[in-house]
């Protein structure tokens, strides 16, 4: 019985082609399961994956969508990174998200009349710094107190939500807004340009774009970066390297959440133009997937956030034109994580049967 | 009358790069308390754990009462009648002693005959226990109560005790000694494993003497002293010693006043008024047996623990007790502690990125918290040319090699930097002799061109090799240190067995 049985064995030195190579055959291995799981609903999978994972971006305005939603999946991911890689498990971007867009839009609202160049740096540094504010929170719970951090920025995620239902039926209330629960819109000045002239992706992805390199440049380039790394791996060398381990809890804690702060700003202050409820489809939950997908690095995460938005513009999609449930796109992700940890499990081990 | 209840026959156990038993013989009385004395690495361990189940021997029998004993796991040898209480608990900590209890027991047996039992138990072995106590709640000595409650519920023939007093105050010491001839008096029979010399005298009825995996002796206590096992678990080795102190610099370089620090913690060992001096071009070796505080003193010497009692640390005439690792490594002090993979070193990143662990004031590895990658590849290449590392290159990981090269590599990356004072933890910990051989002679070397060292490890030989003087640690507390070139065995013997003269 036991010949069945394979002893998981490490691998001295992973191959490092295979490790670039991971992230791909874990989407094909997706495309192929996928189209099995089509044929068994009785669609033709060619048809069906055309309609997936094809046909959202087949159009200019499909690829402009696909940037749109990509864009806060990224710059929150890259945010995290500098958490996860210190094992520090922040869970409450989604809450640092809001109280971004509550800073920043709050600036928005107060000069909603005003037009000036210097009301959109006012706003996305408003942005960085609620949603650095709301990070430290948990960031000094867990130094001071030792809590677990997991719990308390999850649990602030709902206390900022509930701030921001309290502030759109409440005082910041559009006074012209039929009572909707909605703030009067931000003036022109305040609203991220459009890169495109008719598609909605806009100046956020810029933003993104330099706050990745910026990323990058921190974990491969400086001390920072090697500390972070240590003391992820690690607590015991960080301690005898003498790096301190709060105030690496406090960076981690504060640049993911002023990065999710921008990202709820460049969210309120691009597609939407004003604050209210439903500002963000969990952005801040969905990028966690997004950061393991793209396994912390910064390249990796470019591609992971395309992925991801991929599953949601292609669930939506299939709900149009094959009526089947928009949930098919979790099943998408799904495939693509299940795929993507079993490959990286087999790059460092190595499966020996008895002979 | 023949009242051998357990005999060892020639049990052989052998690893790859040891044998921890080499051919061991001796008896064992019925009824009576035998101790197991030995230091670290003399095989004790292991030759219990073939007693217990744990390990099966390569040669060897062992009888049990008249019958051969036969046995491949715990659960086996709990049946026949051997019970273990293990020096670390095995309790789980959220539940309440009756639960814990409940869950020990092999057989099953209803609620009030456990009841029954446990109030017979506690009253006649002198092992009260509070039934609704969560285990969190009890201190180290009621835990260990719990464990040897737990094991007396299945009737036990034989105990075999690990290092039981570690863990205990001196009162609750003297209560466990109270249970222990309670037992025997009922012709149980103790196997009592230690490293303390006065327990032995004063609590077992025989004693056998490990070393290096072989019997020494295994005799009546009657006629011992603590001088005489100490003499005979360490052995007479001394040779002609050829200690050099011609370099020695009458100069202080580093050192340590009255040092206290207690941990509030039974795992931890309390240090009490830890005072010593290095001079420049010293080694200074401290030696003990494991676990009396010198993971402790050494956290406090390399500045991972800054939260001291009282005292200070001085070097070169600056107190630097309140510094942290990195700011004691811009003074020019080096430091290598025990642990390579994930102390020293951390397996998961390259030979080039572990370099920077420890940075040196005269290092140009960053400027401005930018990282110059092309002069840490310069060092770690440096590290291992000169330290004959071997390794495919410096971008290997650190967990790809052996422990002997990864040693070489940590000492080669602290002593590159020429430091003023290094300080050194088992440098020779789990390597290979080749290995051993050229870290003890860059040492040695180092401390010729000035630089102090302060060396902590349980092998003697090595101290004894490289060192200028020594101290002994034991409970915390630190002797005075005896020139190498004049140390006497039976001395420190019973300096490490915790007996002053």
């Amino acid at each position: 019985m036991n010949k069945f049985i394979p002893i998981i064995i490490s691998r001295p030195q992973s191959s490092n082609l295979m490790n670039v190579l991971v992230p791909v055959i874990a989407v094909i291995l997706t495309l192929l399961t996928g189209s099995i799981i089509f044929s068994i609903m009785g669609f033709n999978p060619f048809f069906a994956l055309h309609t997936f994972f094809i046909s959202p971006i087949s159009t200019s305005y499909g690829i402009s969508e696909l940037l749109v939603k990509a864009t806060p999946l990224a710059l929150i991911a890259i945010g995290l990174a500098f958490c996860f890689k210190n094992n520090i498990y922040n869970i409450g971007a989604e809450g640092q998200l809001t109280m971004g867009a509550i800073f920043g839009g709050g600036i928005g609202i107060y000069f909603y009349d005003t037009n000036a160049f210097w009301l959109l740096p006012l706003m996305i540094l408003g942005g960085a710094i609620g949603g650095a504010l709301w990070a430290m929170i948990p960031a000094l719970l867990k130094t001071k107190f030792n809590t677990n951090e997991i719990l308390t920025s999850l649990m602030l995620v709902y206390v900022a939500l509930l701030i921001l239902d309290y502030l759109v039926v409440g005082p910041w209330k559009d006074p012209l807004g039929y009572s909707f629960p909605k703030t009067r819109q931000f003036s022109e000045s305040g609203r991220m340009p459009l890169l495109f002239a008719g598609l909605r992706v806009h100046f956020g992805l810029i933003i993104t774009l330099v706050l990745i390199f910026f990323s990058w440049f921190i974990f491969s380039k400086t001390i920072f970066g090697f500390q972070l790394k240590v003391s992820g791996y690690s607590p015991t060398a960080a301690r005898y390297a003498g790096f301190s381990q709060n105030i690496l809890v406090y960076l981690a804690f504060g640049i993911c959440g002023a990065f999710a702060g921008i990202a709820g700003l460049s969210e309120v202050s691009g597609p939407i133009g004003l604050l209210y409820r439903d500002i963000s489809p969990n952005y801040g939950f969905t990028a966690i997937i997004v950061a393991f997908l793209g396994r912390l690095h910064p390249i990796g995460i470019i591609f992971a956030s395309l992925i991801i938005a991929l599953t949601y513009l292609g669930a939506e999609d299939a709900q149009l034109f094959m009526q089947i449930p928009a949930a098919v796109g979790f099943v998408f992700q799904g495939l693509i994580l299940f795929y993507l940890l079993g490959a990286d499990l087999l790059v460092n081990y190595k499966l020996e049967f008895n002979k | 009358m023949n009242n051998t209840f357990i005999k060892f026959n020639n049990i052989t156990k052998k690893f790859p790069r040891v044998i921890a038993n080499d051919d061991i013989s001796f008896d064992i009385k019925k009824s009576s308390v035998h101790a197991l004395l030995g230091e670290n690495g003399a095989g004790k361990s292991t030759l219990v754990k073939v007693l217990y189940g744990l390990l099966a021997s390569d040669h060897g029998t062992i009888t049990f009462n008249d019958q051969e004993l036969n046995i491949s796991s715990p659960s086996e040898a709990r049946n026949k009648g051997i019970g273990m209480v293990f020096q670390h608990f095995s309790l789980f900590e959220s539940l309440t002693v009756r639960d814990n209890l409940i869950l020990g027991i092999d057989k099953k047996i209803s609620y009030s005959d456990l009841k029954n039992q446990l109030e017979n138990i506690s009253s006649k072995y002198n092992l009260p226990l509070d039934l609704d106590a969560p285990i969190t709640s009890l201190s180290a000595g009621e835990k260990q109560r719990v464990e040897i409650v737990r094991i007396l519920l299945q009737d036990p023939q034989l105990l075999i005790m690990d290092e039981p007093t570690s863990v205990l105050t001196p009162q609750e010491v003297e209560n466990l000694f109270v249970t222990l001839n309670a037992l025997v008096k009922e012709g149980r029979t103790i196997l009592y494993i230690t490293h303390k010399l006065e327990e032995v005298i004063t609590l077992c009825n025989d004693v056998t003497i490990m070393r290096n995996g072989k019997v020494i002796d295994s005799c009546s206590t009657d006629n011992q002293t603590a001088k005489s096992l100490a003499t005979k678990m360490l052995g007479e080795k001394l040779e002609d010693l050829k200690t050099d102190y011609s370099h020695i610099k009458n100069e202080i370089s580093f050192s340590s006043k009255n040092i206290s620090c207690s941990f509030n913690d039974p795992f931890f060992t309390d240090l009490k008024n830890i005072s010593f001096d290095v001079n420049v071009g010293e080694i200074f070796g401290i030696a003990g047996v494991a676990g009396n505080g010198q993971s402790e003193l050494m956290d406090i010497l390399v500045g991972e623990n800054t939260l001291i009692d009282s005292g200070e640390l001085i070097f070169n005439n600056r107190n630097i007790e309140f510094l942290n690792p990195q700011k004691r490594r811009d003074l020019s002090m080096a430091f290598v502690p025990e642990n390579r993979l994930g102390h020293s070193a951390v397996p998961e990143l390259t030979l080039s990125e572990n370099i920077l662990l420890s940075q040196f004031p005269n290092n140009k590895f960053s400027k401005n918290g930018i990282l110059n990658h092309n002069s840490i590849e310069d060092y770690a290449i440096k590290v291992i040319e000169n330290f004959n590392v071997v390794t495919p290159g410096s971008d290997a990981k650190a967990s790809s090699l052996s422990g002997g090269n990864l040693q070489k590599f940590v000492i080669g990356r602290e002593i590159s930097s020429k430091p003023k004072l290094l300080i050194i933890s088992h440098p020779t910990w789990g390597i290979d002799a080749g290995a051993e051989h050229s870290i003890r002679e860059s040492l040695i070397d180092l401390s010729k061109n000035g630089t102090s060292i302060i060396v902590l490890s349980q092998d003697l030989d090595e101290l004894i090799e490289i060192t200028h003087r020594i101290a002994v640690i034991f409970d915390g507390k630190l002797s005075k240190p005896i020139n190498t070139n004049e140390v006497d065995i039976a001395k420190l013997g019973l300096l490490m067995g915790g007996k002053n003269e």
